[in-house]
Protein backbone atom coordinates (compact mmCIF):
# COMPACT_ATOMS: atom_id res chain seq x y z
CA UNK A 1 0.00 0.00 0.00
CA UNK A 2 1.61 3.42 -1.23
CA UNK A 3 2.49 5.80 2.01
CA UNK A 4 1.87 8.57 -0.65
CA UNK A 5 -1.84 8.78 -0.31
CA UNK A 6 -3.57 11.69 0.06
CA UNK A 7 -5.29 12.15 2.79
CA UNK A 8 -7.73 14.79 3.56
CA UNK A 9 -9.50 14.49 6.70
CA UNK A 10 -10.53 18.00 7.90
CA UNK A 11 -14.23 16.80 9.20
CA UNK A 12 -15.47 20.62 8.51
CA UNK A 13 -14.87 20.59 5.55
CA UNK A 14 -15.80 17.34 4.05
CA UNK A 15 -19.40 17.57 2.64
CA UNK A 16 -21.00 14.50 4.95
CA UNK A 17 -23.61 11.97 3.55
CA UNK A 18 -26.60 12.43 5.48
CA UNK A 19 -27.11 9.54 7.97
CA UNK A 20 -23.30 11.32 9.36
CA UNK A 21 -24.77 14.69 9.76
CA UNK A 22 -27.85 12.96 11.55
CA UNK A 23 -25.90 11.30 13.92
CA UNK A 24 -23.59 14.09 14.78
CA UNK A 25 -26.75 15.67 15.59
CA UNK A 26 -28.16 12.83 17.85
CA UNK A 27 -24.81 13.05 20.10
CA UNK A 28 -24.76 17.51 19.80
CA UNK A 29 -29.12 17.25 20.80
CA UNK A 30 -28.09 14.90 23.36
CA UNK A 31 -24.98 16.90 25.20
CA UNK A 32 -27.70 19.81 24.99
CA UNK A 33 -30.37 18.00 26.91
CA UNK A 34 -28.27 17.07 29.22
CA UNK A 35 -26.86 20.47 29.49
CA UNK A 36 -30.06 22.20 30.05
CA UNK A 37 -31.63 19.06 32.13
CA UNK A 38 -31.71 21.45 35.38
CA UNK A 39 -34.27 23.86 33.35
CA UNK A 40 -36.79 21.18 32.88
CA UNK A 41 -36.75 20.50 36.50
CA UNK A 42 -37.19 24.49 37.45
CA UNK A 43 -39.88 24.92 35.31
CA UNK A 44 -42.09 21.50 36.42
CA UNK A 45 -41.01 22.71 40.29
CA UNK A 46 -42.14 26.04 39.77
CA UNK A 47 -45.25 25.02 38.09
CA UNK A 48 -46.01 23.03 40.81
CA UNK A 49 -44.75 25.25 43.96
CA UNK A 50 -48.08 27.42 43.93
CA UNK A 51 -50.38 29.64 42.45
CA UNK A 52 -48.39 32.47 42.02
CA UNK A 53 -44.97 31.11 40.95
CA UNK A 54 -47.07 29.55 37.98
CA UNK A 55 -48.54 32.41 36.59
CA UNK A 56 -44.92 34.01 37.25
CA UNK A 57 -43.64 31.02 35.08
CA UNK A 58 -46.57 31.40 32.37
CA UNK A 59 -45.21 34.81 32.00
CA UNK A 60 -41.62 33.76 31.64
CA UNK A 61 -42.39 31.73 28.76
CA UNK A 62 -43.96 34.31 27.01
CA UNK A 63 -40.39 36.19 26.57
CA UNK A 64 -39.60 35.82 23.16
CA UNK A 65 -36.34 34.72 23.90
CA UNK A 66 -37.43 31.99 26.53
CA UNK A 67 -39.56 30.82 23.51
CA UNK A 68 -36.49 30.64 21.67
CA UNK A 69 -34.45 28.42 24.33
CA UNK A 70 -38.04 26.61 24.66
CA UNK A 71 -38.02 25.54 20.57
CA UNK A 72 -34.38 24.92 20.64
CA UNK A 73 -34.62 22.13 23.18
CA UNK A 74 -37.69 20.98 21.63
CA UNK A 75 -35.58 20.64 18.68
CA UNK A 76 -33.08 18.90 20.73
CA UNK A 77 -35.63 15.95 22.21
CA UNK A 78 -37.79 15.64 19.05
CA UNK A 79 -34.43 15.32 16.84
CA UNK A 80 -32.75 12.82 19.52
CA UNK A 81 -36.10 11.01 19.77
CA UNK A 82 -36.26 9.93 16.03
CA UNK A 83 -32.89 9.72 15.62
CA UNK A 84 -33.05 7.21 18.38
CA UNK A 85 -35.58 5.53 16.89
CA UNK A 86 -33.97 5.21 13.84
CA UNK A 87 -30.87 4.09 15.49
CA UNK A 88 -32.99 1.02 16.95
CA UNK A 89 -34.60 0.21 13.60
CA UNK A 90 -30.83 0.05 12.59
CA UNK A 91 -29.84 -2.70 15.75
CA UNK A 92 -32.64 -4.71 14.60
CA UNK A 93 -31.12 -4.62 11.14
CA UNK A 94 -33.86 -2.47 9.74
CA UNK A 95 -32.82 -0.16 7.04
CA UNK A 96 -29.36 -0.64 7.07
CA UNK A 97 -29.08 -0.56 3.05
CA UNK A 98 -28.00 3.05 1.84
CA UNK A 99 -30.98 3.59 0.13
CA UNK A 100 -33.35 2.93 3.44
CA UNK A 101 -30.47 4.59 5.86
CA UNK A 102 -30.83 7.83 3.99
CA UNK A 103 -34.47 7.70 3.65
CA UNK A 104 -34.99 7.52 7.07
CA UNK A 105 -31.69 9.82 7.81
CA UNK A 106 -34.09 12.42 5.85
CA UNK A 107 -37.18 11.47 7.35
CA UNK A 108 -35.35 11.91 11.28
CA UNK A 109 -33.82 15.38 10.28
CA UNK A 110 -37.33 16.21 8.55
CA UNK A 111 -39.36 15.28 10.94
CA UNK A 112 -37.48 17.60 13.71
CA UNK A 113 -37.53 20.52 11.52
CA UNK A 114 -40.86 20.07 10.87
CA UNK A 115 -42.90 19.49 14.45
CA UNK A 116 -40.01 22.22 15.79
CA UNK A 117 -41.65 24.35 13.31
CA UNK A 118 -45.11 23.38 14.40
CA UNK A 119 -44.70 23.94 17.68
CA UNK A 120 -43.25 27.09 17.12
CA UNK A 121 -46.62 28.15 15.74
CA UNK A 122 -48.43 26.98 18.57
CA UNK A 123 -46.02 28.53 20.99
CA UNK A 124 -45.96 31.88 19.20
CA UNK B 1 -3.59 -6.57 25.61
CA UNK B 2 -7.08 -7.03 25.28
CA UNK B 3 -8.86 -5.58 28.13
CA UNK B 4 -12.49 -7.38 28.33
CA UNK B 5 -14.82 -4.76 29.84
CA UNK B 6 -18.69 -5.72 30.44
CA UNK B 7 -19.65 -2.28 31.02
CA UNK B 8 -19.76 -1.71 27.55
CA UNK B 9 -22.45 -4.59 26.85
CA UNK B 10 -24.48 -3.48 29.98
CA UNK B 11 -24.15 0.49 28.60
CA UNK B 12 -25.03 -0.75 25.24
CA UNK B 13 -28.35 -1.94 26.75
CA UNK B 14 -29.36 0.40 29.29
CA UNK B 15 -29.32 2.78 26.62
CA UNK B 16 -31.98 1.02 24.47
CA UNK B 17 -34.10 -0.17 27.34
CA UNK B 18 -33.90 3.54 29.26
CA UNK B 19 -34.90 4.48 25.38
CA UNK B 20 -37.62 2.17 25.03
CA UNK B 21 -39.11 3.74 28.54
CA UNK B 22 -38.51 7.34 27.94
CA UNK B 23 -40.23 7.28 24.45
CA UNK B 24 -43.10 4.94 25.98
CA UNK B 25 -43.17 7.94 28.79
CA UNK B 26 -43.39 10.68 26.23
CA UNK B 27 -46.48 9.15 24.43
CA UNK B 28 -48.15 8.52 27.97
CA UNK B 29 -47.41 12.70 28.83
CA UNK B 30 -48.51 13.50 25.25
CA UNK B 31 -51.96 12.03 25.30
CA UNK B 32 -52.37 12.94 29.05
CA UNK B 33 -51.96 16.75 27.94
CA UNK B 34 -53.98 16.66 24.79
CA UNK B 35 -56.67 15.13 26.64
CA UNK B 36 -56.81 17.91 29.11
CA UNK B 37 -59.55 20.39 28.24
CA UNK B 38 -57.81 23.21 28.88
CA UNK B 39 -54.53 23.76 31.46
CA UNK B 40 -55.02 25.79 34.63
CA UNK B 41 -52.93 25.71 37.91
CA UNK B 42 -55.60 23.43 39.44
CA UNK B 43 -56.26 21.07 36.76
CA UNK B 44 -51.62 20.54 36.51
CA UNK B 45 -51.44 20.53 40.21
CA UNK B 46 -54.33 17.77 40.39
CA UNK B 47 -52.69 16.02 37.51
CA UNK B 48 -49.65 15.58 38.44
CA UNK B 49 -51.07 14.70 42.30
CA UNK B 50 -52.08 11.37 40.73
CA UNK B 51 -49.94 8.16 41.67
CA UNK B 52 -49.66 6.91 38.36
CA UNK B 53 -48.36 10.28 36.60
CA UNK B 54 -45.91 10.37 39.70
CA UNK B 55 -44.46 6.68 39.67
CA UNK B 56 -44.36 7.58 35.90
CA UNK B 57 -42.52 10.19 35.86
CA UNK B 58 -40.21 9.09 38.47
CA UNK B 59 -39.72 5.46 36.82
CA UNK B 60 -38.99 8.19 33.65
CA UNK B 61 -36.53 10.21 35.49
CA UNK B 62 -34.72 7.51 36.57
CA UNK B 63 -34.12 6.41 32.72
CA UNK B 64 -33.43 9.77 31.88
CA UNK B 65 -30.25 9.96 34.21
CA UNK B 66 -28.91 6.45 33.46
CA UNK B 67 -29.37 7.18 29.77
CA UNK B 68 -27.93 10.68 29.92
CA UNK B 69 -24.60 9.28 32.01
CA UNK B 70 -23.97 6.48 29.59
CA UNK B 71 -23.75 9.06 26.77
CA UNK B 72 -22.13 11.62 28.40
CA UNK B 73 -19.88 8.98 29.09
CA UNK B 74 -19.10 8.15 25.48
CA UNK B 75 -18.69 11.47 24.94
CA UNK B 76 -16.14 11.88 27.11
CA UNK B 77 -14.19 8.66 26.41
CA UNK B 78 -14.18 10.27 22.48
CA UNK B 79 -12.98 13.83 23.35
CA UNK B 80 -11.23 13.67 26.69
CA UNK B 81 -7.77 11.57 26.35
CA UNK B 82 -6.25 12.69 29.92
CA UNK B 83 -7.59 10.12 32.18
CA UNK B 84 -7.42 12.22 34.95
CA UNK B 85 -9.26 14.79 33.54
CA UNK B 86 -11.89 12.61 31.97
CA UNK B 87 -12.35 10.48 35.79
CA UNK B 88 -13.46 14.08 37.22
CA UNK B 89 -15.07 15.20 34.85
CA UNK B 90 -17.15 11.37 35.57
CA UNK B 91 -18.01 12.11 39.21
CA UNK B 92 -18.98 15.44 38.44
CA UNK B 93 -21.40 13.83 35.62
CA UNK B 94 -22.52 11.18 38.33
CA UNK B 95 -22.86 13.75 41.51
CA UNK B 96 -24.98 16.11 39.32
CA UNK B 97 -27.52 13.43 38.09
CA UNK B 98 -27.69 12.13 41.41
CA UNK B 99 -28.70 15.38 42.59
CA UNK B 100 -30.92 15.79 39.54
CA UNK B 101 -32.54 12.76 41.06
CA UNK B 102 -33.21 13.40 44.14
CA UNK B 103 -34.43 16.82 42.90
CA UNK B 104 -36.82 15.32 41.18
CA UNK B 105 -37.77 13.03 44.33
CA UNK B 106 -38.17 16.47 46.30
CA UNK B 107 -40.40 18.51 43.58
CA UNK B 108 -42.86 15.46 43.05
CA UNK B 109 -43.47 14.49 46.22
CA UNK B 110 -43.81 17.77 47.71
CA UNK B 111 -46.91 18.31 45.65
Amino acid sequence: MSKARPKFLNLLQIRQPIPAVVSILHRISGALLFLFLWIFLIGLQRSLASPESYLQLKAFIDEPLVKLVILGLVWAYLHHTFAGIRHLGLDLRLGIELPGARMTAYAVLALALGLTVIAGVLLW
Amino acid sequence: MTVVAHYGWRGWLAQRVTAVVMLLYTLFLLAVLVSLPQIDYDRWHALWSLSVVRYATIFFVLSVLLHAWVGVRNIFMDYVKDTGLRLVLYVLVILTLIGYGVWTWQILWAV
